[in-house]
C-alpha cells in the first residue's frame, strides 16, 4: 500500500533543532541558580534586543513594512508601564501588559498616518511619528517631563514574587528584580519565536508570504494585503511596547530621549536583522549574539563601535543581502525553522525507499 | 503686526528647509531613491565649509565654493561605488545602506569634532537687517531664502533647458529604453547625486551659518526636508517649495505660543496635510 500524500514543513534538522531549543531554554530558565547578576543581566540585554529585533523581522522582512519609528512603542509601551505604576498605583508586572496594549492602542492612528505613505516614504514617515511622541510625552509632567523619572522605591519593594525569588535564590532585592525581569524576557523571547513561526505557518502566514514576494499577484488570487500589513504592524506594535516596558521596569529611570532613542530601539535592531539575515527567524537569533559580542569588545570605542556597526551593515547589504544565516542556509540548505511546505509521501516515495 | 512678523519670519525658514529638500527630491525624482542620510550629509558639508574657513581663513561664502566640488566628486563617487548596487524593485537595500552611511557618518563626525556644537561666523552679516515699515528682516534669511529660489529656478532649467536634463527625465521615466538610446543610467544616477550634492552644500552653507550645530542634528534636517517634499507633492519643486513654507510658519507659529512646541508644530502640520491631502498640495499628473 502506498504512503499517503502528506504536506508537511518538518525537516529532521528541525527536529533537532526543535529539541535543542527547549533543552536550551530549560537551561536558560535555570541560569538564575549558577549564574552572576552580571550575565543575568547581559541575557536580559540579549533577549530584550532579540525581541525588538524579530518584530522588526516580521514587519520589514515579512511584511516589507520598512519601519525607523519602533522606537515610537518602545517609549510608548515604557511611559504607560511609568503612568500606570506612578499614577494609577498598579503593580509594574502587570502594567507591562498595560504597557504592550498602549503601543498597541496608539500602534492604530500612527497606522492610519503611516499606510497613508509608500515605500521609503513609511520608513520616514514612522520616524516622524516616533519624534512626535517623543516631543508629547516630553510635555507630560506627571511622569517627569523632558528630564524623565524614576520608578517609585515602594512600587519595585512590593513588585509581586521578588520577595519570594530573594529568598529562594539568597539574593538582595535589587537582584532579585532583575532576575525577575529576565524570566519575564525569556518567557517574551520564547512566546515571540513560537508565535512569530507559528503565525508564518498558518494560512495567514502563507497570504504574508505571497504580498512580501508579489503585492499584485497576491492580490489576484485573493489575498487582503492591506489587511495583512494592520495584522503585521499591530502585532508589532504590541510585542515591541511589552518590551519597552520591560526594559524600562529593568533599568527602573526612563527620559523621553532615551525611551525614544533612535539608535538604541531601532538602528541597532536593523542591524541585527541585516547582518544576521532579513526574513528568516534565524537571522535575528545570529545577529543579537553577533551584536553582543560586538559590543562585548569594542563598547569602549563608543563612537568606532556604532562606525564599525554601520560599516558592517552597509557591506553585509551589498555583498550578503540575505544575512550571516543566508549564506550558513544557502551552503547547507540548513533550516531550523522551516516554513516552506513540501509535499511527501505518495507511489514515488515508495519506490525510492 | 507681531503675528505678520512671525509668519513673515516661518516663510523665510521655509526656505531653508525647501533648500534641505531639494537635494532629496532631485534624488527621489530621478531614481526613486531615498537617501536616509540626507541630513548627516548636509551637515558634513556645514563641517566641510567649517574646515576650509578655519584653514584657509576664507569668507564662508568663498569656502562653500572651495567645498562644492569636492561635495560633487564625493556624491558621484558614493552613488557610482554604492548607492547604484542597491537599486531595484527591492525597496530595502536604499533604504538600510543609507540607514548605515546616516549612523557611519554621524558617527564619524564625533570622531573628528567631538559633540560641540559649532558655527560659521559671517561678523556683522549675522545681525544685518533691512528695515520693511514696521517689520524687521534679518539679510540671512532672506538671502537664504533667494537661494532657495534660486536653486529651483536653476533646477527647473537644468530638467527642462539641458541635454543632461533630458537624460534626467528619460531616465526616470524608463531606465532600459533611455539606455537603448545610449544613455548609460549608472552614470546618469551619478550625475544626478553629484548636483544634489552641490545643492546639499548651499543648504549646509546657511545650516551652518545661521545657527549652532553638532555632528548629531542631521536626522531632524531630513525629516524637515522629508515633511516639506511630502506636503509640496513629489516630483515637484515649487511644491517643496510651499511645503517647506508650511513647515517654517507652523514652526514659527507653535515658538510664538510656546517655545516648547516649535518642532511639534511643524510635524502637526506635516501630519494634518498627509491626512487631508495625502498626495500632497501640488502632485505632478494629477
Amino acid at each position: 500500500m502506498a504512503t499517503p500524500y502528506a504536506v508537511t514543513t518538518r525537516t529532521p534538522a528541525s527536529s533537532v533543532a526543535m529539541i535543542f531549543g527547549l533543552i536550551l531554554v530549560a537551561v536558560l530558565f535555570a541560569a538564575p541558580a549558577f549564574a552572576g547578576r552580571g550575565t543575568i543581566q547581559d541575557l536580559f540585554f540579549i533577549l530584550t534586543m532579540l525581541v525588538l529585533a524579530q518584530f522588526w523581522n516580521l514587519l520589514a522582512g515579512y511584511g516589507g513594512l520598512v519601519s525607523v519609528g519602533q522606537q515610537a512603542f518602545v517609549g510608548l509601551g515604557a511611559y504607560a508601564l511609568y503612568g500606570a505604576v506612578i499614577l494609577g498605583g498598579i503593580d509594574p508586572v502587570v502594567s507591562i501588559l498595560i504597557a504592550g496594549l498602549a503601543a498597541l492602542v496608539l500602534a492604530v492612528p500612527t497606522a492610519f498616518f503611516a499606510f497613508r505613505l509608500q515605500g521609503a516614504y513609511f520608513a520616514i514617515g514612522t520616524w516622524v511619528i516616533a519624534e512626535v511622541a517623543r516631543l508629547s510625552v516630553a510635555q507630560w509632567r506627571a511622569v517627569g517631563g523632558g528630564t524623565g523619572t524614576s520608578l517609585p522605591r515602594d512600587a519595585l519593594r512590593e513588585m509581586m514574587l521578588v520577595d519570594w525569588i530573594g529568598e529562594a535564590f539568597d539574593v538582595r532585592a535589587s537582584a532579585a528584580r532583575d532576575i525577575l525581569a529576565y524570566w519575564l524576557a525569556l518567557t517574551l523571547a520564547v512566546a515571540t519565536i513560537a508565535g512569530i513561526y507559528w503565525l508564518l505557518r498558518t494560512k495567514r502566514g502563507l497570504a504574508l508570504a505571497a504580498v512580501r514576494d508579489n503585492t499584485e499577484a497576491a492580490r489576484s488570487v485573493g489575498v487582503d494585503a492591506g489587511r495583512m500589513k494592520w495584522v503585521v504592524f499591530l502585532t508589532s506594535a504590541f510585542g515591541t511596547g511589552l518590551a519597552g516596558g520591560m526594559i524600562y521596569l529593568q533599568k527602573a529611570r526612563i527620559s523621553p530621549d532615551a525611551a525614544f532613542s533612535v539608535t538604541d530601539w531601532t538602528a541597532y535592531v536593523i542591524f541585527i536583522v541585516v547582518i544576521g539575515g532579513i526574513g528568516t527567524i534565524e537571522g535575528p537569533i545570529i545577529g543579537v549574539l553577533v551584536l553582543f559580542l560586538l559590543q562585548s569588545f569594542l563598547a569602549d570605542f563608543g563612537t568606532w563601535y556604532l562606525m564599525i556597526l554601520g560599516l558592517i551593515g552597509i557591506g553585509v547589504m551589498l555583498f550578503a543581502p540575505r544575512g550571516l544565516w543566508g549564506l550558513i542556509s544557502e551552503r547547507t540548505g540548513l533550516q531550523l525553522f522551516p516554513v516552506r511546505r513540501r509535499l511527501t509521501g505518495g507511489p514515488l516515495m515508495d519506490k525510492e525507499v | 503686526m507681531i503675528w505678520v512678523d512671525t509668519i513673515i519670519q516661518g516663510v523665510l525658514l521655509g526656505g531653508l528647509y525647501a533648500l534641505f529638500a531639494a537635494g532629496l527630491s532631485l534624488v527621489f525624482g530621478i531614481m526613486r531613491l531615498v537617501n536616509l542620510a540626507h541630513g548627516d550629509l548636509i551637515v558634513f558639508g556645514a563641517y566641510l565649509i567649517l574646515v576650509v574657513v578655519s584653514v584657509l581663513g576664507l569668507n564662508p561664502f568663498l569656502a562653500a565654493i572651495v567645498a562644492a566640488p569636492v561635495m560633487f566628486v564625493l556624491g558621484w563617487v558614493l552613488q557610482k561605488i554604492v548607492l547604484n548596487r542597491t537599486l531595484g524593485e527591492d525597496i530595502l537595500p536604499p533604504l538600510l545602506v543609507t540607514f548605515g552611511l546616516s549612523i557611519v557618518i554621524q558617527n564619524g563626525l564625533l570622531e573628528g569634532f567631538s559633540a560641540d556644537s559649532q558655527r560659521i561666523s559671517l561678523g556683522a552679516l549675522e545681525t544685518a537687517s533691512v528695515s520693511l515699515g514696521q517689520i524687521s528682516l534679518g539679510v540671512m534669511p532672506l538671502l537664504t531664502f533667494a537661494s532657495a529660489v534660486a536653486v529651483i529656478v536653476g533646477l527647473n532649467q537644468l530638467f527642462y533647458r539641458t541635454a543632461i536634463g533630458r537624460a534626467f527625465r528619460a531616465t526616470s521615466d524608463d531606465p532600459t529604453t533611455a539606455s537603448l538610446m545610449g544613455i548609460r543610467p549608472d552614470r546618469v544616477f551619478a550625475s544626478a547625486t553629484a548636483i544634489a550634492m552641490l545643492v546639499v552644500t548651499i543648504a549646509a552653507l546657511y545650516l551652518g551659518t545661521r545657527a549652532n550645530f553638532d555632528p548629531n542634528i542631521g536626522p531632524a534636517r531630513l525629516i524637515y526636508a522629508f515633511e516639506a517634499v511630502i506636503i509640496g507633492g513629489l516630483g515637484s519643486l515649487w511644491g517643496t517649495l510651499a511645503g517647506g513654507i508650511i513647515i517654517g510658519v507652523a514652526q514659527t507659529l507653535g515658538a510664538a505660543v510656546n517655545p516648547e512646541w516649535q518642532i511639534l508644530a511643524g510635524h502637526v502640520a506635516f501630519l494634518i496635510v498627509l491626512l487631508v491631502r495625502p498626495r500632497g498640495l501640488f502632485p505632478r499628473g494629477g
